[in-house]
């Protein structure tokens, strides 16, 4: 075990005060055999993404590495990898890089001394259209691995960015992923960014993510967790402007022992700002899920409106869940709303499907996408949602059990041909 | 042989009885009302021949046709024809009703040995049945009964039974909530599906829907039992009189 790999591991020590971090714990995704990928060239193979009409441009992450060297189009849009980008423009790099993260986080802290590489996306102010960028985060590696990646991404004033990330790995090997991204949105920018996370079961995924929003910027972030050994979504969303908008969704399906944890600050410091959080989640067997949401509005936030809710169905009397929605609010002219629901699945509405012939299997089905739907409709971009909706039938189809070979970039090559015996979008009809 | 035979049926929620010995008769082409006081069997008679897990049958049987079906699952009593209207149906939101109905027919028709139905084909019949109900917003296109009126949710039954086609209908307190244009439509839409080689149980508490949907037998259900059975003349007579005689009736006998 290298230095880094058991200082990563002992981190959660230090962190016992941490009010934010005290309860997260990666330990057991970590063993003693456990390394930090090599210098070898990483194999320059790209990993098919068959989402239909997607036309995004791909940056692709291998153990942390990222193959796409640094670009600049003629449009001034520049993307790739991000040490190969401090290369070619390190001042206007370190004017961004580590300024939103916040220094009292110590995983934050040992990604920002150690990171290998990650990606960088510049959009230029003003820029026509909607930029796409697709970032796949890969872990394929025979040896267990622990590799941390920084993203920079960065969108000028009134332009605008469809940002989708994926965490994938290959095969069975085991990983402890610790990354972090930081977003800036100028001025009047409007960005999406969907996580989309579907690992193996041995896999660990820290997923860092601070924003930091400048007057009238929107965003839209959403975490999609389909699978993973442990995961953990940290957003941080700092809104420093007046008239910004966040809305974050979340969306967990977990089985086994997997473990699936939702943190979610917002700081509302002016005022006419609005967020909207919404996350849910279904867990099986004996997985257990976490959500932390803090909206914290200051003293001058005046005409503030966030909201928050967390939903959640426990499959087995073995699934846990902790859901702890906080709003601290420090002036009286808001509307901020936050609530949070854990139950089983509908008898009564299991009855009622039932009694029209449908299967129990079906019907339970029917009523866990049903739950599914509301965060998958947030999805604004209708290539992603299509593929998206497809995927998590076929997580659910099965009672959560995934199949093994699915991946985020596999199209029909999984293993489940046995397609759900229902037909959910109406568009398809 | 009958279409559906209850004999002695016995029921309770968990520690409380409520049928004490039920004992109905069912034929094809026929109609029936069940009619009685409030809390007295009527919705727990309906819930039982479904399925519903809620209720605990303790003796009796109930065969329906030829076969026992109390030890069937729910959805297989549905594929094997019996359809129950809810007093209050369910609302799933995120299920548009079109595929709610989409997946309930093509599990049928499975069931049945048929292949599914195209998207076209199914769109069609989903056309000519909400004629039946005469349902002209596009209702849909909306989740399964979320945020329906009282007689969207109602005519929505009856939309759902004309799609699925039962040999037995059970409608609990269909005409309840409803205004008297709602109630003539959804009246209408039943006589519409009426036939020869299918049975309908109407439960309500009005003589009024009886103007509508005309039926061959009245039972009156009191206290766990059916104590009373005549023909459609005897609606009128207990709108008239209420129960009151009734109970008398059985005092006297007793």
């Amino acid at each position: 075990m290298t230095k880094v790999v058991q200082q990563f591991r002992d981190i959660k020590a230090s962190m016992r005060k941490n009010e934010v971090w005290r309860d997260v714990d990666f330990s057991g995704m970590m063993t003693d055999d456990m390394v930090q990928p090599g210098d070898e060239e990483r194999e320059q193979k790209e990993y098919p993404c068959n989402i239909p009409e997607l036309n995004a441009i791909k940056l692709t992450v291998i153990n942390g590495r990222c193959i796409n060297p640094y670009h600049v189009d003629f449009d001034g849009i520049s993307y790739g990898s991000l040490a190969d980008a401090l290369r070619y423009c390190p001042q206007f790099i370190e004017q961004y890089l580590g300024k939103c993260a916040k220094s009292d986080n110590a995983y934050e802290k040992i990604n920002a001394d150690n990171y290998e590489d990650g990606v960088f996306i510049y959009i230029p102010d003003g820029s026509h259209g909607i930029p796409k960028f697709q970032i796949i985060n890969i872990i394929d590696s025979r040896e267990p691995i622990f590799v941390q990646t920084r993203n920079l991404v960065v969108v000028g004033i009134r332009s605008k960015l469809t940002l989708m990330q994926c965490d994938d790995s290959i095969g069975d090997s085991r990983s402890m992923s610790n990354n972090v991204t930081e977003l800036f949105c100028e001025l009047e920018s409007e960005v999406q960014h969907y996580k989309l996370q579907n690992m193996n079961d041995m896999s660990g995924l820290l997923n860092h993510n601070y924003v930091q929003m400048n007057e009238g910027a929107q965003l839209q972030t959403s975490a999609i967790t389909l699978n993973g050994g442990q995961i953990r979504n940290h957003t941080e969303v700092n809104m420093l402007g007046e008239r910004c908008k966040t809305e974050a969704n979340g969306l967990y399906l977990i089985d086994k022992n997997q473990q699936a944890d939702n943190y979610l600050f917002v700081n509302h410091a002016h005022p006419h700002c609005e967020s909207h959080a919404l996350y849910k989640g279904i867990m099986d067997d004996a997985s257990h899920a976490t959500f932390n949401g803090h909206v914290l509005v200051s003293d001058g936030a005046v005409k503030t409106e966030a909201y928050q809710t967390n939903r959640n169905i426990l499959l087995t009397d073995k699934a846990t869940v902790q859901s702890r929605p906080f709003l601290e609010i420090y002036n009286d002219d808001v509307k901020c709303s936050h609530g949070s629901t854990t139950g089983q699945i509908d008898e009564l509405a299991m009855f009622y499907i039932r009694s029209r012939g449908i299967s129990e299997r079906t019907a339970r089905t029917l009523l866990l996408y049903a739950f599914c739907d509301e965060v998958i409709q947030k999805i604004d971009f209708n290539p992603l949602r299509n593929r998206l909706s497809d995927m998590v039938k076929q997580r659910l189809h099965g009672e959560l059990t995934p199949c093994s070979e699915c991946a985020l970039h596999c199209n029909n090559t999984c293993g489940c041909n046995d397609a759900p015996a229902f037909e959910i979008d109406p568009d398809k009809l | 042989m009958a279409l559906l035979s209850i004999r002695n049926l016995h029921a309770k929620i968990g520690d409380r009885e409520i049928l004490k010995g039920v004992n109905l008769e069912i034929n094809k082409g026929e109609v029936h009302s069940i009619m009685g006081p409030n809390g007295n069997g009527k919705s727990t008679l309906a819930g039982i021949v479904a399925g519903n897990p809620k209720y605990t049958v303790t003796e009796g049987e109930v065969i329906y046709n030829g076969k026992n079906i109390l030890d069937m699952p729910v959805d297989q009593r549905a594929n094997e024809g019996i359809f129950l209207g809810f007093q209050y149906p369910v609302e799933i939101p995120g299920v548009t009703i079109t595929n709610f109905m989409r997946t309930a027919v093509n599990e049928q028709r499975k069931y049945r040995g048929l292949d599914p139905l195209s998207g076209t084909e199914f769109l069609k019949l989903m056309e000519e049945k909400k004629k039946v109900v005469e349902m002209t917003t596009n209702l849909a296109n909306r989740s399964v009964n979320e945020g329906f009126s009282g007689g969207e949710k109602k005519k929505n039954e009856i939309f759902q039974m004309a799609m699925l086609n039962p040999t037995l209908a059970i409608l609990d307190e269909t005409d309840s909530g409803l205004d008297i244009d709602a109630l003539r439509i959804v009246a209408n839409g039943v006589n519409q599906l009426r036939s020869p080689e299918n049975a309908t149980v109407v439960i309500t508490h009005y003589q009024r829907l009886l103007d509508y949907i005309v039926p061959d037998y009245v039972h009156v259900l009191y206290e766990g039992r059916i104590v009373k059975t005549g023909p459609k003349e005897l609606a009128l007579e207990l709108e008239e009189k209420g129960y009151e005689w009734i109970k008398k009736e059985l005092e006297e006998s007793k």
